[in-house]
């Protein structure tokens, strides 16, 4: 059984060489340290209030998403195939995008069907014959990663909109900074702390032509009730920018301006951590409350920059999923370095039947869900409740995609007896405006349950720091 | 700054204020609760009427509590989720909008109003009868003075400090005089009755709720007099919680403002003309104007010249 998994750190009967440092290290603490230095990071994460919200669970929205000490380790071989799949596969959506909104070559094709496109609720409307500065409409490009086998990695999804999480990947390397230091003097981790000014460099090269002088640039929350709400605050602080809401803006005279305390001051970019349905109530729904009336009408006619573009969406459906691989081929004339988890549409007729019969292999997803709600882990399932599920694909067949059980990799975890081998899987954070960057790292997540395959915070996961080892193999 | 920013700081210290004004009217209960009524000559004194007026919340107390108990007046002004003023909710209010403007507060500011939160949280899960009010009242003072320690000692001198002591200077000025407003009565009629061998506790009284027995003594010395009392936390820029210290207060930062912009406003014309008139006023002309309609248009003048701040600088809507 515990072969069918490829286990990161030790492989054939020996330690892989990116985790040589972490063996004797793990070997050696003593339980007593451990638990002290669990408890003294989970004060830590308390203190500085990183926290994250559960939708419908009552109780306190202030939660605490378990943090694990052991670091999962690429070495930086490794993570330079990673980084070229990553940025490649962020500059075909970008090219998918630019294009799906304008001549729509692809379509025009044959190699991907128009109304997966053009009747896929994320697509707006609003946007099309448009180009933001750059070309660029996704800026911030989560993609989620599972591993395999020493050299399979697989792309499980894509992030355009607006993937959260980034805080987490620099909070835990602080957090491990500040609490082994030695590994960090024995080990050379490449670091992970230039991602805001990256960011911050990324939102000022898309900044529209009007802009005169330096690019004032914003984050626009939701506000403080938002579950990434702690994200949003922390990016600010460390781009140096002003994080604002919806009421905190408005628009005259074809620009969006900030009401300051020395009075209006003109916004240049707006990286938003809002749905595209709420950030324009003129434009999309009418009765939120969050965003800026009249936005829109300023975007359009290039006043102003925001990142994500409202519609980017389209691009990382899930039932768009499948022909990423094909955008590659399509905008970049390149083989795609990372491949797709093999995946049946169940909008398909044939690929729902081979689903539906073997739906206890398989992974059913809803083609809008996230968060891990909504899907069936078939070997996971009893019964019953495979043939509920069943019920509901049959119903409305389209909203849903397939793929098989996967065997994502573990990595060693401090558990209650020590350590053992929990999967993980990781989502890297690619910047894309007049360059594309990577910061060595990535948050990796962690199915913190024996045999658990499911990472999501919300249903029992944890997070590691995630090490690229320089100049190694 | 972003107006919704500087909105939110002013009222972190407005409410840290306010808590510490709580903490300190509840002590004075405490202890008038621990001396014998020789008025009455039968039991002990009851001040907590007079506590719950000064707080601004007797109404609402009378309608949840009915009987001004020490029990009841505790739990109204130190836990009660539904009084908008309690230490409770004063410094859940202030965490929640520090956690608004998390970016404008430096990690030590932060980190004592996120304290102060999980201590009540600890505190509202511990038996009730195993709190004391003095650890209680000792408990907030202490974290009062934290809040404020880490913002004097690491916040930026920016235009942001300068608004949080704007709700800082507001709110004392505010609280000085209703908690002086509410012993009016007590302090008016012996104002030729210097020296009497009347009982002043009640003076003593309102000393203590200003944490300002001893300054008093120190300022003053001898008998305690009603002049000399209305002097003191009125026009004496010695005494930490007077008005005329308040309105400085609020001046200098307005005034730091007016720099930092490039431009003044309103704001800064009222507040000069606040200082002013309490630099040219005396004791005697406050007794013969009456001490009460004094203090009513100095609370009226300070909030009108809060409502100022607030239009042209927390708003928002000014261009």
């Amino acid at each position: 059984m515990p072969d069918r998994y490829f286990n990161e750190m030790y492989h054939d009967g020996a330690v892989r060489p990116p985790y040589e440092g972490l063996e004797a290290w793990a070997r050696d603490m003593p339980a007593d340290l451990r638990g002290m230095k669990q408890s003294e990071a989970e004060k830590l994460f308390r203190r500085i209030g990183i926290t994250f919200a559960v939708y419908g669970e009552g109780g306190s929205p202030d939660r605490l998403i378990p943090f694990d000490m052991f670091p999962r380790v690429f070495s930086s071989a490794e993570w330079g195939k990673l980084e070229r799949g990553i940025k490649q596969r962020a500059r075909a959506l970008n090219a998918f995008l630019s294009d799906m909104y304008n001549r729509g070559e692809m379509v025009r094709a044959g190699r991907i069907p128009a109304h997966l496109v053009y009747q896929n609720d994320a697509f707006e409307m609003a946007v099309t014959g448009f180009t933001p500065p750059g070309g660029v409409f996704s800026h911030i490009v989560g993609i989620d990663l599972i591993r395999t086998g020493p050299d399979t990695f697989y792309v499980l999804e894509d992030n355009c909109r607006t993937p959260s999480g980034v805080s987490y990947m620099l909070e835990n390397r602080e957090i491990m900074m500040r609490m082994f230091p030695h590994l960090f003097q024995q080990n050379r981790i490449a670091p992970v702390e230039s991602y805001p000014a990256l960011l911050k460099r990324t939102l000022a090269s898309v900044a529209p032509k009007k802009c005169e002088g330096d690019p004032r640039v914003v984050i626009l929350t939701p506000g403080h009730f938002n579950s990434a709400y702690y994200e949003h605050s922390f990016l600010a602080d460390m781009m140096g920018i002003e994080l604002v809401e919806g009421q905190d803006l408005f628009v005259e005279g074809d620009f969006v301006w900030m009401r300051t305390t020395e009075g209006p001051k003109r916004v240049d970019v707006i990286y938003r951590r809002l749905d595209d349905a709420f950030i324009d109530p003129l434009c999309f729904r009418p009765d939120s409350m969050l965003g800026v009336p009249g936005l829109m009408n300023v975007y359009r006619s290039g006043g102003v920059s925001i990142a994500s573009a409202p519609g980017a969406g389209v691009a990382d459906d899930k039932a768009i999923y499948t022909y990423v691989p094909d955008m590659v081929r399509f905008y970049l004339g390149e083989e795609p370095i990372l491949q797709n988890v093999p995946t049946w549409q169940c909008a398909k007729a044939d690929d729902c039947k081979y689903v539906l019969e073997n739906l206890a292999e398989l992974v059913v997803k809803e083609v809008h869900g996230s968060g891990g709600y909504g899907m069936l882990v078939g070997p996971k399932s009893t019964k019953s409740e495979i043939e509920l599920f069943a019920a509901k694909i049959r119903e409305n067949p389209s909203n849903y995609i397939a793929q098989p059980t996967l065997s994502l990799s573990t990595c060693p975890t401090f558990v209650e007896e020590g350590v053992a081998p929990r999967h993980v899987d990781l989502r890297p954070y690619c910047l894309v405006g007049q360059e594309v960057n990577l910061v060595p790292g990535g948050l990796t997540r962690v199915a913190l349950n024996e045999g658990s395959l499911v990472v999501n915070s919300s249903q029992g996961g944890g997070v590691k720091d995630t090490w690229v080892i320089a100049g190694s193999h | 700054m972003l107006s919704r920013t500087a909105d939110n700081l002013f009222w972190i210290a407005r409410y840290i204020e306010r808590a510490e004004t709580n903490a300190r009217l509840l002590e004075v209960g405490a202890r008038n609760a621990m001396l014998p009524d020789t008025g009455s000559g039968r039991g002990n004194r009851n001040e907590w009427e007079s506590v719950l007026m000064a707080s601004g919340t007797k109404a609402r107390f009378d309608a949840k509590y009915g009987a001004a108990v020490e029990r009841n007046v505790e739990t109204h002004l130190f836990f009660d989720a539904d009084n908008p003023s309690s230490v409770s909710s004063c410094f859940n209010a202030a965490r929640e909008n520090g956690r608004i403007v998390r970016t404008a507060l430096t990690t030590q500011v932060w980190e004592a109003l996120n304290t102060a939160h999980a201590d009540l949280i600890d505190l509202s899960r511990q038996e009730r009868s195993s709190l004391s009010t003095t650890d209680l009242i000792d408990w907030t003072l202490r974290t009062c003075s934290l809040i404020r320690g880490a913002g004097l000692a690491t916040q930026l001198r920016n235009d942001g400090y300068d608004f949080t002591n704007i709700g800082h200077f507001l709110e004392r000025a505010d609280s000085t005089a209703r908690i002086l407003d509410v012993k009016y009565y007590v302090l008016l009629p012996d104002v030729a009755f210097v020296g009497s061998g009347l009982d002043n506790y009640q003076w003593r009284t309102v000393l203590r709720a200003m944490n300002a027995t001893r300054a008093f003594h120190w300022a003053y010395g001898g008998e305690v007099t009603a002049a000399k009392i209305v002097d003191f936390l009125v026009l004496n820029r010695q005494a930490p919680r007077s008005l005329i210290n308040a309105a400085d207060g609020v001046l200098h930062h307005l005034l730091r403002l007016e720099t930092q912009y490039g431009r003044g406003c309103e704001a800064q014309t009222r507040a000069r003309a606040l200082v002013d008139k309490l630099n040219r006023t005396t004791t005697e002309v406050i007794f013969d104007k009456g001490l009460h309609q004094f203090l009513r248009e100095f609370i009226s003048d300070v909030n009108a010249l809060g409502g100022v701040v607030h239009q042209v600088y927390l708003s928002g809507e000014s261009r």
